[in-house]
């Protein structure tokens, strides 16, 4: 037995903290929330880049540094503690992981070692209306390879060079890459609940697209996208609530009421063991979604699912009642717990909401009872 | 990050089946409970003997004291691989697992080798006798009084919840020596031969209809003042060491399999809406227990991990007694609502997969609080894990016979 990140891999998260600690304070993450024009911090992007961290699971031969999936848990751990305001999550998770599943070989040689090297931004764009994602919202269409209709909201679809588009094709769906900055694609920055990561309505008309995977496997490929993107996103979900438990932790500790600490009452004592509860319980599901991201486990559905489920619940629950264990003060724009709370929503949504992984989950449990 | 054994856990893995293979019990008469049958008391011990000749009863203990000087991986893979036969009851737990621990820690020489190696060859068992009517999730608040006459000290009291009470050889006993210092230091802890006159065993009955636990009653109990176990007034001392062992056994997952018996319910009733597996509201509350239940499995794991790297485990195993009994609790309340009114009926013949929601519907309560209640166990949590400070306490420098009690 041996559920644990290697020794290896914990000097790879130390350092990750390290390095966040010192390139992205809170102050760096209210630089984007503050200014409206800004949806990413540049200087962190490039940090980032610099350290590899785009390229962590991409092949040697594209330009990565060929370690697994485990490792990239542990990066996007860090982010998530750290509320990163990089477009990290869209062109890791989801464009690159994309790549690797679907890609041919021409498409992975082209865009992975650009992505590994942070010279490209990618985004994931399947999504045209509220609701969870179906085939019957998928209204985007291809004709003679060029890309006509409209996702929204796609998240870093306003900073991003490449997205990877679910459309339709002569009634069958498929995954397309899509260039940004050619002609064909309107892009409209949109109001979001948390404005340290933008999102956009992106409007093709005639954008070339080309595809990747076979035609008819759009729906099913970008599951599999997905149930690879939950599994990372769940470890920034646990970064991000831990975080919150460690600030309302010591708000408790140094805020007095009744002449004493506001952390010797059990009402406030029990919430935070409720906390502490929720995000063990996220943290082990994410583990086992590690496994079975790393290992390409047939159990990666479930295990996607389970952890992606457990991790919305936590960080939400985290989120939300770091707010209120610091009482008047968590819901002003000073005070940081907002940043969490936005952040939790952001994530908790930008796979699909809790509902839809849970009909998932339950959908394979009974696939599993009745095998 | 792997689910198989190391080549050295994997040898002891195969060692531990082969001996398995070759002698345990392919089949057991077990009474449900065994407050209500001793018959099976032979076979437990006879498994017992059998398992501390070969190695494998207190596998970490130290080989001259009955064990094998072992690691806890081993404890853990034999755990294991012997869940997969169908063994005796273990009345044995509680004196292995807490009491007999506590005389190896705080017990002097004779005590050592009178006890240790008779409860590790499955010869003597113990109970343990903390918890009073007046004092549950507060132990130290035990009112049990123990006089010094001579070279005697004479117990009167009574004793709560106690476990194999009953069918136990000595017990391990917590009393009062000083009511008149602050009551965690007017503690003596005592072994007592639970055989000696003066002691008197009552079941007690549980909502359940099961009679897992005993009062137990003292009047006038002698004993030597040989049986201290430790100091005059630092028996309190002695009880944390115990309840450190105790919140190590108990820890433990479970439910596990509680969501695939809802799903098959789910397939076989129907609601106004239709089949009731199709109920998106059950739906959700299924994924949610799952990921509960499957989130106690992992990290059972990451402390087998620690245990396996030679490492201390984390507090992350804190939190396995407080989130499966209110699983259990609300799945069971869950079920009985998709059975209707058939959920009023508890006749295993009668009642949907043998009355199994009605039987954990009625143990749940229980559950949520032996062993620690849930606020207890949220309170350990806040106070050891997250280092929140204690809560006031307005007994903490008062003499015991001047706190007050409400009565």
């Amino acid at each position: 037995m041996d559920f644990d990140f290697s020794d290896d891999q914990k000097f790879l998260k130390s350092e990750a903290r390290k390095f966040l600690d010192a390139r992205c304070p809170v102050s760096v993450v209210r630089g984007v929330l503050d200014d409206a024009a800004k949806s990413y911090d540049q200087g962190l992007w490039k940090a980032v880049a610099e350290q590899g961290w785009m390229g962590t699971a991409i092949p040697e031969e594209f330009g990565g540094l060929g370690l697994g999936g485990i490792e990239l848990c542990v990066i996007a751990e860090e982010l998530g503690r750290a509320l990163a305001p990089i477009p990290f999550a869209s062109t890791v998770y989801f464009v690159a992981e994309a790549l690797s599943l679907a890609g041919a070989r021409e498409q992975k040689a082209k865009w992975l070692p650009k992505i590994a090297a942070g010279e490209v931004i990618g985004c994931f764009a399947t999504v045209e209306r509220p609701g969870t994602l179906n085939d019957a919202q998928v209204q985007a269409k291809v004709e003679g390879g060029k890309l006509t209709g409209v996702k929204i909201p796609v998240t870093d679809g306003d900073i991003a060079d490449l997205a990877v588009v679910l459309a339709r094709e002569a009634g069958q769906t498929g995954l397309y890459l899509v260039e940004l900055n050619g002609a064909g694609v309107e892009r409209e920055t949109l109001k979001t609940l948390d404005p340290t990561r933008g999102v956009a309505r992106l409007t093709f008309s005639g954008a070339p697209a080309e595809r990747m995977g076979e035609a008819g496997e759009g729906l099913s490929l970008a599951e599999a996208v997905m149930n690879r993107a939950a599994v990372l996103l769940a470890f920034e979900q646990v970064g991000g609530a831990d975080r919150a438990l460690e600030m309302a932790k010591s708000y408790a500790l140094e805020r007095y009421a009744f002449g004493r600490q506001i952390g010797s009452y059990q009402a406030i004592k029990h919430k935070l063991a409720d906390i502490y509860i929720k995000n063990e319980l996220a943290r082990s599901n994410a583990y086992y979604g590690a496994w079975a991201l790393d290992d390409g486990a047939a159990e990666l559905p479930v295990a996607a699912a389970a952890a992606r489920v457990a991790a919305s619940d936590a960080f939400w629950f985290a989120a939300k009642e770091n707010v209120q264990t610091h009482g008047g003060m968590g819901f002003t724009w000073d005070v940081d717990c907002h940043l969490f709370y936005r952040r939790a929503q952001q994530l908790g949504l930008v796979a699909g909401g809790a509902k839809a992984w849970k009909e998932r989950l339950v959908s394979q449990l009974e696939r599993r009872n009745v095998a | 990050m792997d689910f198989n054994d190391t080549p050295e856990e994997a040898t002891y893995r195969q060692q531990v089946r082969g001996w398995l293979e070759q002698n345990a019990p392919k089949s057991v008469t077990r009474p449900g409970d065994l407050m209500e049958d001793s018959n099976d008391m032979q076979g437990s011990r006879d498994w017992q003997r059998k398992k501390a000749e070969a190695g494998y009863a207190c596998i970490t203990w130290p080989k001259e004291w009955g064990g094998a000087g072992g690691a806890s991986w081993q404890s853990v893979i034999f755990g294991q691989e012997e869940a997969k036969y169908p063994t005796p009851g273990n009345p044995f737990a509680i004196g292995l697992g807490m009491c007999v621990p506590t005389i190896m820690t705080a017990g002097n020489e004779v005590d050592k080798q009178r006890f240790v190696r008779p409860a590790a060859l499955g010869e003597e068992i113990w109970c343990q006798l903390f918890s009073e009517p007046s004092g549950g999730s507060d132990a130290a608040a035990a009112r049990t009084r123990a006089v010094k006459q001579g070279d005697e000290w004479v117990i009167n009291g009574q004793k709560v919840w106690t476990s194999g009470a009953h069918y136990s050889d000595f017990g391990l006993l917590l009393a009062r020596t000083d009511p008149d210092v602050p009551k965690h230091k007017g503690l003596t802890m005592f072994w007592i031969d639970m055989k000696s006159p003066g002691i008197e065993v009552r079941p007690i009955h549980q909502m359940s209809g099961a009679s897992n636990f005993n009062e137990v009653y003292f009047s006038d109990l002698k004993i030597k003042d040989s049986q201290r176990v430790g100091g005059v007034g630092e028996g309190w001392r002695v009880a944390v060491v115990t309840l450190m062992n105790e919140r190590l056994s108990v820890g433990g997952g479970g439910s596990g399999s509680g969501h695939s018996r809802v799903l098959k319910l789910a397939r076989d009733i129907s609601t106004l809406a239709g089949p009731s597996i199709k109920d998106s509201g059950l739906r959700e509350k299924i994924a949610d227990w799952f990921v509960q239940a499957e989130g106690l499995k992992y990290t059972t794991f990451r402390t087998m991990t620690a245990l396996s790297r030679g490492q201390t485990p984390g507090p992350e195993s804190s939190i396995g007694k407080v989130v499966s009994a209110s699983l259990m609790q609300d799945m069971a309340n869950t079920a009985l609502e998709l059975e209707d009114q058939f959920g009023i009926i508890n006749d295993p013949k009668l009642a949907p997969l043998a009355a199994a929601f009605q039987t954990s519907l009625m143990g749940a309560p229980g559950m949520r609080i032996a062993g620690g209640t849930d606020e207890i166990l949220r309170n350990i949590i806040a106070e050891r894990v997250l280092g929140m400070p204690q809560d006031i306490r307005l007994d903490k420098d008062v003499a015991f016979k001047d706190i007050p009690t409400g009565r």
